[in-house]
């Protein structure tokens, strides 16, 4: 996710750049009923470039090449909550104003990781980091639909574990 | 028949608690013809209900009461509320052990005169030795079904056992093996299914595989007639007559009601957290520091062995989390040989994470590509578990604490740890050596990761000859109270290098023995 893509972070933007898969994690991991409806909660509750900020963050913090966009949103989208919204709010100004001590425009207009890093690890002993980072342990790796990214297996009772599929198996050593 | 005591019925033993130490002394009190009254905080789940999914297992079983932290060790500032991984429920944590089960070194049961005084440890010797516990281990290994003792074949050797297997005898490693577990390994040699490698063993063995008292030793004792389990009841304080015998116990119903229970004996088996907490909140006039606290030994002493992991990671999938979750051992560094820089010896067994978990525990708090890049060859690693024997110190404790409490009121517990140098020294050698084991079979990079929440917890009423010394005799009786046990891992002296499992289980079938004995003769 880029700069210029803040602009087209519309509810509908969002949704027609990975409806395929947006659909299946949404499905599969249980954490919202229906992307749309969804997604129309998202950008009610906080505004679409705090919700850019968040995802960034998030990609930041746990930068994975080969895991898209949409999982990043749902690992964030918790904070589009009336609870969460001033957190957020005082959070993203703490770090917008990190990033302009550094001499940046904002954050999201940095357009090098590095860069963005550097902000990051001025806040980084912060409570709004610490709550974002500590939350996406959970929010983004234990979505089931990122394990075979990672070639995890999850669960294998259900067929009736490795005893003939490959436990022991290796075949390099 | 499931037995059903009334509140006031005195002639009762009363056990709070059901694992490895409180579960098997329910069953074999019961199977004496003992009545038992086992109170457990926690509910009951089988195999049909464990979940093999790490965060929603979690949810389930552990134990997560209010709990605050302090002390030099790592998990005080990750995991501050949460000092312990251990579970909740029927059966304790002998649903998420792995089912190691190796018996203690003849040495280790005399820590102080093999290793001298050590500054800054408050190190002991074991009232009892190898010799005593020897025919005590035979009946544990038995009642678990341990591979590679009796006729029990070892289980099969998986990928992350292979690469353990190959680096450890590169090394010149001699003493590597499958293990002994408590995991059947064949149809033939036990009552259980042989394991089907299915992995999750920390999340309850769906085939019910491994020996856990949730599904073994709990039926069997309330088939008797004589054991009667009351689950969610967690119990407050203990209290005791003008001569200071105990009495009865409060607890916390299932609805949260407070009940009085009587009992002729009391035998307290609420891990090493809860049970010297338990005996503190249950200070009283005439015990002002807490039941059983004379030698002021009660919550001291805490151990939860030198613990760690190494990670190496290889160019080809190993996908380590298929099969046994503790698939094998290396031995080689366990004896005591102080050359290396320290007393007392470590254990390297194979341990595997999933994705979740490996996220949460590889390096907690860390972020960005260094830590990434490392779980994104996740499918390539290789994993191994260090269990060493941590030093007792009288200032890693467990005391009240002041201002939290838990859901019912009560001061929560709270736990400070801080390694001695010893502990220190021994975790660096561990490492080096898992680091330089999966280097010997082509590993591209090793990650030692810092101690997990604590899942053997021990020492905080320890046994001991001299009253002043310690907390409980050689039979786990108190000093102070002799109607009051303590049936746990909390009895423990020094806490060996060997997972703790097999030695609760072994002191738990001879304390029951002694306790039935003495009842028939009248003495308690």
């Amino acid at each position: 996710m880029k700069q210029t893509q803040l602009t087209g972070i519309t509810r509908r933007a969002l949704l027609s750049r990975s409806l395929a898969t947006w659909a299946l994690a949404v499905s599969g991991a249980g954490f919202i009923a229906a992307p749309d409806a969804a997604w129309a909660l998202e950008v009610t509750v906080i505004t679409p470039e705090q919700m850019a900020t968040l995802m960034q963050m998030a990609r930041d913090i746990y930068p994975h090449d080969k895991v898209g966009d949409q999982y990043y949103a749902i690992a964030v989208k918790g904070y589009d909550s009336a609870d969460s919204k001033d957190m957020v709010a005082a959070g993203i100004d703490e770090l917008n104003a990190a990033a302009v001590a550094q001499g940046h425009a904002s954050y999201l207009a940095i357009g090098w990781e590095k860069d963005r890093v550097k902000v990051l690890q001025a806040i980084e002993t912060g409570v709004f980091f610490q709550k974002v980072r500590a939350g996406l342990v959970t929010g983004l790796y234990n979505q089931k639909e990122i394990w075979p990214i990672f070639g995890y297996e999850g669960e294998s009772f259900s067929k009736g574990g490795y005893i003939h599929r490959g436990f022991d198996d290796i075949n390099w050593l | 028949m499931v037995a059903k005591f009334d509140l006031n019925d005195d002639s009762v033993v009363v056990i709070i608690g059901t694992g490895a130490g409180g579960g098997v002394l329910a069953n074999e009190l019961a199977q004496k013809g003992v009545k038992v009254v086992a109170l457990e905080a926690g509910g009951r789940y089988l195999p049909e209900d464990y979940l093999n999914d790490e965060w929603a297992s979690f949810g389930q079983l552990a134990w997560t009461d209010t709990r605050t932290t302090s002390g030099d060790w790592r998990v005080a500032k990750d995991f501050s509320g949460l000092p312990t991984w251990i579970v909740k429920a029927v059966g304790g944590t002998t649903t998420h052990w792995a089912g190691a089960s190796i018996r203690f070194q003849d040495h280790e049961w005399k820590a102080l005169s093999t290793y001298g005084k050590v500054e800054g440890a408050n190190l002991l010797d074991w009232p009892i030795d190898g010799a005593e516990m020897a025919p005590w281990y035979d009946k544990a290994e038995e009642k678990l079904g341990v591979t590679r003792t009796g006729n029990r074949p070892g289980l099969p050797g998986s990928n992350n056992y292979k690469v353990f297997e190959k680096g450890a005898k590169s090394l010149g490693y001699t003493q590597v093996h499958t293990g002994r577990m408590a995991i059947q390994s064949s149809d033939e040699t036990g009552n259980r299914i042989a394991c089907q490698q299915t992995g999750f063993c920390f999340q309850g063995c769906k085939w019910g595989a491994k020996w856990s008292a949730a599904y073994t030793d709990i039926p069997e004792g309330e088939a008797t007639g004589n054991l009667e389990v009351r689950e969610r009841s967690h119990v407050a304080k203990i209290l005791h007559d003008d001569t200071g015998k105990v009495t009865a116990v409060e607890y916390f119903d299932k609805d949260g009601k407070l009940q009085t229970q009587k009992a002729r004996i009391i035998c307290v088996a609420g891990n090493t957290i809860e049970s010297p907490r338990l005996l503190l909140n249950s200070a009283s006039e005439m015990f002002p520091n807490g039941l059983a606290n004379s030698s002021d030994q009660v919550g001291r002493n805490y151990m939860r062995h030198v613990t760690g992991s190494v990670y190496g990671v290889f160019d080809k999938p190993v996908r380590m989390w298929r099969g046994t979750t503790m698939a094998g051992i290396v031995q080689d560094e366990a004896h005591h040989a102080p050359e290396r820089g320290f007393v007392g010896g470590y254990e390297l067994e194979t341990l595997s994470l999933g994705l979740p978990f490996m996220a949460a525990f590889l390096d907690p708090g860390a972020w960005g590509r260094e830590f990434t890049s490392g779980l994104d060859s996740y499918e390539n690693m290789a994993g191994l578990w260090i269990v060493g024997e941590d030093l007792p110190q009288e200032t890693n404790r467990v005391t009240l604490s002041k201002d939290a409490k838990d859901q019912f009121g009560l001061p929560a517990p709270n736990v400070n740890y801080s390694d001695h140098p010893n502990d220190i020294a021994m975790r660096n050698h561990a490492y080096a050596r898992g680091v330089a084991m999966y280097e010997a079979v082509g590993a591209t990079r090793a990650f030692p990761t810092p101690p997990y929440p604590s899942t053997h917890n021990l020492g905080t009423n320890r046994m001991s000859e001299d009253p002043k010394l310690g907390v409980v005799n050689k039979w786990g009786q108190t000093h102070d109270i002799a109607n009051l046990f303590i049936s746990d891992g909390s009895q423990f002296t020094t806490g060996a290098a060997e997972n703790p499992t097999l030695t609760i289980v072994a002191l738990a079938i001879r304390q029951a023995d002694h306790i039935a004995t003495e009842m028939a003769a009248g003495t308690i």
